[in-house]
């Protein structure tokens, strides 16, 4: 899922000053399940700002709202009705959902709650670490199911480079060396003579480097 | 045991502190309590484990927030004691009150008062 984290809440208070109807929109996807942005983040912040500016003399309305999702036309059109009472919106989605609002409401102000992070997984109660870069073209079938992409600082496709000391990064001590934890997995395999098979040069075109992506899929098109 | 304790606090019963989460804390002083304090079991003696630790956390996250806010990070306290511990609940609630008490009201209370004036005068 999509990791994001709360942003200080000095942020927070510094880009809201100016507006006097606020609307806090949470989102009950990926920024819920990373206790970022769901349901429950939405009540914690729109008391502190509320309190925040009540604590001031500071008349404002602060009001909640979580959509299902505000990376989906349907949802979002459901504030469609309310969103001119609003001088201004704290999207506590990712930075999907923050864009996807602002293009749909054009002349409402839509401030971003959280900081997006990365994709990654729920590895302990408390802790997210990164998984996937959606590099767009996925060599994981070739990497006994573990990511050089996101999991290398260096990105390595025929890895381990030298700075791998122990099984660990040199960009750290804490840090896994992806490639030591490749050469693990496919030993569990039984499938080291994948390694010996030298990755051939990938094509980033299909990542960052070919600019903004898009998946148009005609068979699902309507 | 016939205790004497303040009367100005008023107790919210939890099965456990692990139920406290932290937009009760909020709740608590947006509707203008000076001060809350969370009175949980012995750390180590939860019945469900951790729900103290929890809480604890909770309490934690309530004062850094009521920090930088301008309420104050003091005006809100964990307590641990075990169920036998009348005298010592009395201690806590006395100390806490106390406590309060020395920092005034909060500005959140004020603040609504002034606001519940403006609308008698209008």
């Amino acid at each position: 899922m999509i990791i994001a984290e709360k942003k200080p809440i000095e942020e927070i208070i510094r880009e809201v000053e100016a507006y006097d109807r606020i609307l806090v929109l949470g989102c009950n996807e990926c920024v819920t399940v990373c206790e970022a942005g769901g349901k429950k983040e939405v009540e914690v912040l729109a008391s502190v700002l509320r309190m925040n500016f009540m604590a001031q003399n500071r008349e404002k309305t602060i009001d909640e709202r979580t959509l299902e999702r505000q990376c989906d036309h349907e949802y979002l059109e459901e504030i469609r009705d309310v969103i001119d009472q609003y001088d201004a919106v704290i999207s506590l989605a990712c930075g999907v959902g923050v864009q996807f609002a602002a293009e749909k409401y054009m002349t409402t102000p839509v401030l971003p709650g959280v900081n997006t992070v990365c994709l990654g997984a729920n590895e302990d109660r408390g802790l997210w670490t990164e998984r996937c870069q959606a590099c767009g073209s996925c060599v994981l079938a070739r990497t006994g199911g573990i990511c050089p992409v996101s999991r290398c600082a260096k990105r390595v496709l025929n890895g381990p480079c030298g700075g791998s000391t122990n099984g660990k990064c040199e960009i750290s001590k804490d840090t896994d060396c992806a490639w030591q934890l490749i050469i693990d997995r496919l030993k569990a395999l039984g499938k080291m003579d994948d390694y010996e098979i030298v990755a051939p040069v990938k094509d980033w075109s299909t990542d960052r480097a070919g600019g903004p992506r898009t998946v148009t899929r005609e068979d699902v098109k309507i | 045991m016939r205790l004497k304790i303040p009367t100005n606090f008023r107790i919210i019963r939890v099965p456990c502190t692990g139920k406290v989460d932290i937009i009760h804390i909020l709740r608590a002083f947006e509707k203008g309590a000076d001060g809350v304090y969370v009175v949980g079991c012995m750390e180590g003696d939860c019945h469900f484990n951790e729900g103290n630790f929890r809480a604890r956390k909770r309490v934690e996250q309530a004062a850094r927030v009521l920090e930088k806010i301008g309420v104050g990070k003091d005006r809100v306290r964990m307590y641990n004691l075990s169920s036998g511990e009348g005298p010592l609940f009395a201690q806590y609630s006395t100390e806490m009150v106390n406590r309060v008490k020395e920092m005034g009201p909060s500005p959140i209370r004020l603040a609504r008062q002034q606001m519940a004036k403006k609308a008698d005068a209008a």
